[in-house]
């Protein structure tokens, strides 16, 4: 059965609708645009990692679809390929940053 | 990935995109802000109300639409090639991304929720009847279902038939009378 989760909701833009549930997917959608526009890479390729990581990243049954977990997982993988940043690098940082949320850097 | 940890691999990647020089914090702020402002079916609507006004514009929106939409400036790019599909009483359009999440920007905004589903894309090519009745529209059987599949390099609008209560309606009614899901082929204007 098709979901509509948004059917009949009031729409933000005239019957569009503000896409982002939270903070950060907006700011990984607009890292993509930016980085696409710097030259950094074409969208063309964006395209082809996002279609890569959703091809290969399975639809658990009766789980809400992470649309934005997938293509941050494509923005990632995109900017390894290209030798701009390695994974290790950001997940060292978020081990940084998650030791700052527990508190462990006051 | 959970939802925190997303957010914090988003946070970290932005830091170190900042750090390396490639992006700058406020212009993500206005690539959001223009998303959330400036982009959206309002704009797909101006092009939909003018072709039904004007037959010269909608010949041309039908051969070229990339053409045809250039001298409105409109932001949100990403789109190569625009391609309009028209509605007529034999043939119904339905757009859909079944890779990803492919959408012309420019004139719809981001997409639904929906739109990008996996239930979604895979369903309205094996079964399009059957899901446009899942949004309410009932195509008859004689009608034919015409269903594009997106790309990186092609977007697909559909540029639906204008009911007849608009036939002497104003700019501002006509306007308001398009609705974004008309425009994506999951509904026609009544």
């Amino acid at each position: 059965m098709l979901r509509i989760p948004d059917a009949g909701a009031a729409p933000p833009l005239r019957n569009g609708e503000l896409d982002f549930e939270a903070p950060w997917q907006g700011r990984v959608f607009a890292m993509a645009n930016a980085l696409c526009e710097a030259g950094v890479f074409e969208w063309q390729e964006f395209q082809t990692a996002l279609i890569r990581v959703i091809a290969s990243s399975p639809v658990a049954e009766g789980q809400p679809y992470q649309y934005y977990n997938l293509f941050l997982a494509a923005l990632e993988s995109l900017l390894a390929d290209k030798s701009v940043l390695r994974q290790q690098t950001i997940g060292q940082l978020v081990a940084e940053l998650a030791a700052r949320e527990h508190g462990h850097d006051h | 990935m959970g939802d925190t940890d997303a957010a914090l691999r988003a946070e970290a990647l932005e830091r170190l995109l900042v750090e390396k020089g490639l992006i700058d914090p406020a212009h993500l702020d206005g690539i959001i802000e223009m998303f959330n402002t400036r982009v959206g079916p309002m704009n797909g609507a101006r092009v939909v109300a003018r072709a039904w006004r004007d037959p010269v514009f909608r010949q041309s929106l039908l051969h070229d639409g990339s053409s045809a939409i250039a001298s409105y400036g409109f932001e949100g790019g990403q789109v190569d090639k625009l391609v309009v599909v028209e509605n007529t009483p034999d043939v119904h359009n339905v757009v859909v991304c079944t890779l990803c999440s492919c959408y012309p920007w420019a004139l719809l905004g981001l997409p639904p929720k929906w739109y990008k589903d996996p239930a979604y894309r895979s369903r309205i090519v094996r079964e399009p009847r059957v899901v446009l009745r899942e949004f309410g529209l009932a195509i008859a059987p004689q009608r034919e279902i015409r269903v594009w599949d997106s790309s990186a390099e092609i977007r697909y609008m559909v540029l639906p038939m204008m009911p007849d209560r608009l036939r002497d309606a104003d700019d501002a009614t006509l306007l308001d009378a398009v609705s974004r899901d008309a425009m994506i082929g999951v509904q026609e204007l009544t």
